[in-house]
C-alpha cells in the first residue's frame, strides 16, 4: 500500500491526463472557437471568420426578438424558480411530519422529475390546450365540466404572459426535486434544535420561522443554482409545448432557430456566448462559496 | 487530500480512462453502420454475417413524416424497390412541417463532413442560396440528358433550379402555394359565393364572424408565413411581388404597406388558439366544420383524403383572393452531394424520382401535381387534375415559405419580423424590419 502511494502522484496525473485533454478541447476549446465566431461575420454554410468586434452582440441587444427573449427568461425563471421552491418547501415540511404514507408520497412527488422535459412537455401541451368551444379539451375541458369557467384560460398563447404556462410545467416536474432537497435539509436539522425553543416557548410557527427556515438557507441556495441555470437554458420543454413561436421565445430556441435555419453563424455563437455569461454569474460564485465553506467543515 | 478523496478521484479517472480507451480504440476496425466495401471485408475482423453479399445502401433525407407526404414516400420507395431490389433504401426523415428541423439536422450533417445519399430540397433559392454557393452539390446536366427530362420537364421549372447553366437537383412535383380551401356547407348555410378579390373575402368573412363561425383557419408561425406571402401577392399583383425579390419593387412603399395592413385585417380573422396548431389541425378545422377558410398549399388536399373527405363535399377549393390566374409554386426536389457516401445507389434513387413510375407514384398521394408533363392524367384525383390545367395556363410566381423566392437567411429575417408582428400587430415596425430585412441578407442596397 504504501509503495503504491508513493508513485500516486505520477499515476495520478497519468491517469488523469486523457481526461483532461478531452475537456480541454471538447469543452474549453469550444468555448474558445465559439467565442471567436461570435466575433465573425459567419453567415451561410461556408465559415468565414472576418473580424467584425463585437458587432453581432450590439445588433443583438437592439434586437427586438433578444428583447422578447430576455422578457421570457426573467418571467420563466421567476415563476419557475419560485414556485418551485414554495412548492418543493411546502411539501417537504409536509412530508417531514412523521404522516403515514410517506413513503409513497415522497415517491409520487419525486417521479416527475424522471421524465424528459421532451414528454412532460407534450403532455402538457394536450393538458394547456387553448381551444374553447366545440373543441374544447384538456385542463378547460375539466374546469367546464367542474363549473369552474372563471379558469378557463388561453394557457402558453396568452399574450406575454404565456411563458409562465410553461414554468407551471417545469414546476410540476422540478418541484419533487426541490421538496427531495428540503426534506434532507429538515433531517438533517436536530431534533434538539427543536425542543429547545419549544422549551423557550416558541410556537410552531416560530420555530419554522426562527429555527427551521434559517437554518435551510444553504440548501435554498443550492435549489437556486440548480434550479436557475435549467431555467436559463430551457430549450426542450418550449419546443415541445408550443414549437418555434415567437411569443414563447427564448435565448436558447433564438440561437438554434437563427443558426440552422437561417446559417447566421456568428449571431448565433453570440447568443450562446451570452448565455454561458449568464449562467457563469449564477453558478461561478456558487462554487467559489461551496469551495471555501466545505474547507471549513 | 483525505484518502477517500484520493481512492475517489483514482477510480473516476480509471473509469474515464476505460471509457476513452474504448472511444479511441473504434475507428480501428469500421463503423458497423456502413456498408462494408468488398475489398476491405475481413473474415477474421468479427463473426458477424460477412460471407453475406454486401447489400448496397441509398440514404434519402427528407422531412416527410406525416400523412400523404410520407404514404406518397413510401409508394416511390417501391417502385425503387422494385427497380432496385439489391439497394437497400435508408429512410433519414425529419419530422417537422416544411422541413424546419431537418435543414438543422441536415446543416449540421454537411458540416460534419457527413452527407446523406441525397436530400430533399426545395427548388430555388433555398437550394441555390445556401447548398450551390457552399459548393455542396453536383450539377445534374448528363443525367438530364440521358435520361431525357429536359424534353419533359416545364421550361419555366429548369431556370429556378439552376445556376450558371447547371441544373442542381431532380423535381419530384410542383405545388401549389395559393390555395383557399372552403367548407363548401358553411359557405352555401350564409349564403356566401367563393370570393375571388380581398375585399369580397374580407366581406364575407365579415359575416361568417357575425354568424359565430370561425372564419380563417390558421396553425403555427409558419403557416402565417404562409397566409402572409399569398395576401402580399394577393395585394401587389405578380409583378410587383416578384419585385420584391429582385429588389425593384421597394419594401418600403405604400403598396406594401396596404399590403401589410390587409394581412393585419386578416389575422383579426383567424382562430385565438392557432399559435397551438399543427398545419393538419388548422386545415382539419375546414373539413370538420369548425372553420370556413384556411389559407394552405396543396398538400392539404393528400392529408383531406387520408381523413377520408370527399373533395367538392367536405372541402373546396380556390386560388387565394386577388391571386386568380396566378399559380404560386414550389417544388420538392432532390440533389447529388459532392460526395456521397454511396454515389451509384444515389444516382439510382435520383433516376426513380425523376422517372415517369416514380413521379406517378408519389404525387398522386402526396397531393401534388408531377414536375414531368407527361403523366397520366387519370391517375389524379379531381382537385389535382384542375391544378395540371391551371399550372399550364396560369402565370407563375415563387412562394417564400417553401424556398423559392428567398434564401434562408433573407426567410430567417423575414419570419422574425413576422414573430413580432404577430404578437404586436403594429404595421409600421414590421414593414420598417421587412426594409431591413432585405438590406441585409436581400438583393436591396
Amino acid at each position: 500500500m504504501s509503495r503504491w502511494f508513493k508513485h500516486l502522484d505520477f499515476a495520478a496525473m497519468a491517469l488523469v491526463a486523457p481526461s483532461l485533454l478531452a475537456v480541454m478541447v471538447f469543452v474549453y476549446g469550444f468555448i474558445v472557437w465559439t467565442m471567436r465566431v461570435s466575433f465573425s461575420q459567419w453567415k451561410g454554410l461556408i465559415p468565414d471568420y472576418t473580424w467584425v468586434g463585437l458587432k453581432n452582440y450590439l445588433e443583438l441587444f437592439s434586437d427586438p426578438r433578444f428583447h422578447v427573449d430576455i422578457r421570457n427568461t426573467v418571467i420563466f425563471t421567476v415563476v419557475f424558480v419560485g414556485g418551485s421552491l414554495v412548492l418543493g418547501l411546502l411539501l417537504a415540511i409536509l412530508l417531514d411530519q412523521n404522516l403515514p404514507g410517506e413513503d409513497f408520497f415522497r415517491n409520487l412527488f419525486i417521479f416527475p422529475m424522471a421524465i424528459s422535459f421532451i414528454v412532460t412537455g407534450v403532455v402538457w401541451r394536450w393538458l394547456m390546450n387553448p381551444a374553447t368551444g366545440s373543441r374544447i379539451s384538456g385542463l378547460n375541458q375539466l374546469f367546464d365540466l367542474l363549473g369552474l369557467d372563471f379558469l378557463i384560460n388561453r394557457w402558453h398563447t396568452t399574450p406575454i404572459w404565456g411563458i409562465a404556462a410553461i414554468a407551471l410545467a417545469a414546476i410540476w416536474q422540478m418541484s419533487g426535486y426541490t421538496m427531495a432537497l428540503y426534506l434532507a435539509g429538515l433531517r438533517a436539522i436536530s431534533e434538539e434544535l427543536r425542543e429547545a425553543a419549544r422549551v423557550d416557548g416558541a410556537s410552531e410557527f416560530q420555530i419554522y420561522r426562527y429555527v427551521v427556515l434559517p437554518m435551510l438557507a444553504p440548501v435554498t441556495l443550492s435549489a437556486v443554482i440548480i434550479l436557475g441555470h435549467i431555467s436559463l437554458k430551457v430549450f426542450d420543454l418550449i419546443i415541445a409545448v408550443a414549437g418555434k413561436q415567437l411569443p414563447l421565445d427564448v435565448p436558447a430556441i433564438y440561437m438554434w432557430q437563427i443558426t440552422f435555419d437561417g446559417y447566421f453563424f456568428g449571431r448565433g455563437a453570440a447568443i450562446a456566448i451570452l448565455l454561458l455569461l449568464v449562467v457563469s454569474l449564477l453558478v461561478i460564485p456558487y462554487i467559489r462559496y461551496t469551495l471555501t465553506h466545505k474547507a471549513e467543515i | 487530500m483525505s484518502l477517500k478523496k484520493v481512492s475517489l478521484m483514482f477510480f473516476s479517472s480509471v473509469a474515464l480512462l476505460a471509457v476513452l480507451l474504448t472511444a479511441c480504440g473504434t475507428p480501428a476496425t469500421p463503423p458497423p453502420t456502413q456498408a462494408p466495401q468488398p475489398t476491405e471485408a475481413q473474415p477474421t475482423e468479427a463473426p458477424t454475417p460477412t460471407q453475406a453479399p454486401a447489400k448496397q445502401q441509398v440514404e434519402v433525407f427528407s422531412w416527410w413524416t406525416a400523412g400523404g407526404e410520407a404514404e406518397g414516400l413510401a409508394a416511390m420507395v417501391k417502385v425503387f424497390q422494385a427497380k432496385y431490389p439489391d439497394i437497400e433504401f435508408v429512410n433519414a426523415a425529419v419530422a417537422g412541417g416544411a422541413g424546419t428541423n431537418a435543414r438543422a439536422v441536415l446543416a449540421t450533417r454537411l458540416q460534419a463532413n457527413n452527407p446523406p445519399d441525397s436530400w430533399q430540397g426545395h427548388a430555388g433559392q433555398e437550394l441555390i442560396g445556401t447548398y450551390v454557393k457552399a459548393n455542396q452539390l453536383q450539377p445534374l446536366n448528363d443525367l438530364y440528358e440521358s435520361e431525357g427530362w429536359l424534353q419533359v420537364m416545364p421550361e419555366t421549372l429548369i431556370p429556378l433550379i439552376s445556376e450558371g447553366g447547371k441544373i442542381y437537383s431532380v423535381p419530384v412535383n410542383i405545388h401549389r402555394a395559393n390555395v383557399l380551401w372552403y367548407n363548401p356547407k358553411i359557405l352555401a348555410d350564409n349564403g356566401i359565393a367563393v370570393p375571388t378579390t380581398i375585399d369580397e373575402w374580407f366581406a364575407a368573412m365579415d359575416k361568417l364572424k357575425a354568424a359565430g363561425v370561425t372564419p380563417l383557419a390558421m396553425g403555427e408561425q409558419w403557416t402565417a408565413m404562409h397566409l402572409f406571402e399569398t395576401i402580399l401577392l394577393g395585394t401587389l399583383g405578380v409583378e410587383k411581388y416578384n419585385g420584391l425579390w429582385n429588389g425593384t419593387t421597394d419594401w418600403g412603399s405604400p403598396e406594401v404597406k396596404q399590403a401589410l395592413e390587409n394581412y393585419k385585417k386578416a389575422l383579426s380573422y383567424t382562430n385565438a388558439d392557432a399559435a397551438s396548431l399543427a398545419w393538419q389541425d388548422a386545415a382539419q378545422l375546414v373539413v370538420d366544420g369548425d372553420a370556413a377558410f384556411n389559407v394552405m398549399g396543396d398538400w392539404a388536399e393528400g392529408f383531406f383524403r387520408s381523413l377520408g373527405k370527399t373533395p367538392k363535399v367536405d372541402y373546396g377549393w380556390a386560388p387565394v383572393p386577388g391571386t386568380v390566374g396566378v399559380f404560386q409554386f414550389l417544388s420538392d426536389s432532390f440533389v447529388l452531394p459532392v460526395n456521397p457516401p454511396h454515389p451509384e445507389a444515389a444516382l439510382a434513387w435520383l433516376k426513380v424520382a425523376g422517372s415517369k413510375e416514380g413521379q406517378e407514384a408519389f404525387n398522386p398521394i402526396k397531393g401534388s401535381i408531377c414536375a414531368r408533363t407527361d403523366c397520366d392524367k387519370s391517375l389524379f384525383g379531381e382537385y389535382l387534375q384542375s391544378a395540371m390545367d391551371d399550372w399550364a395556363k396560369d402565370i407563375v410566381v415563387g412562394s417564400l415559405t417553401h424556398g423559392v423566392v428567398a434564401n434562408d437567411s433573407w426567410k430567417t429575417e423575414i419570419n422574425n419580423a413576422l414573430g413580432i408582428f404577430l404578437a404586436d400587430l403594429n404595421v409600421d415596425n414590421f414593414q420598417s424590419a421587412l426594409v431591413a430585412a432585405c438590406k441585409s441578407s436581400g438583393p436591396c442596397q
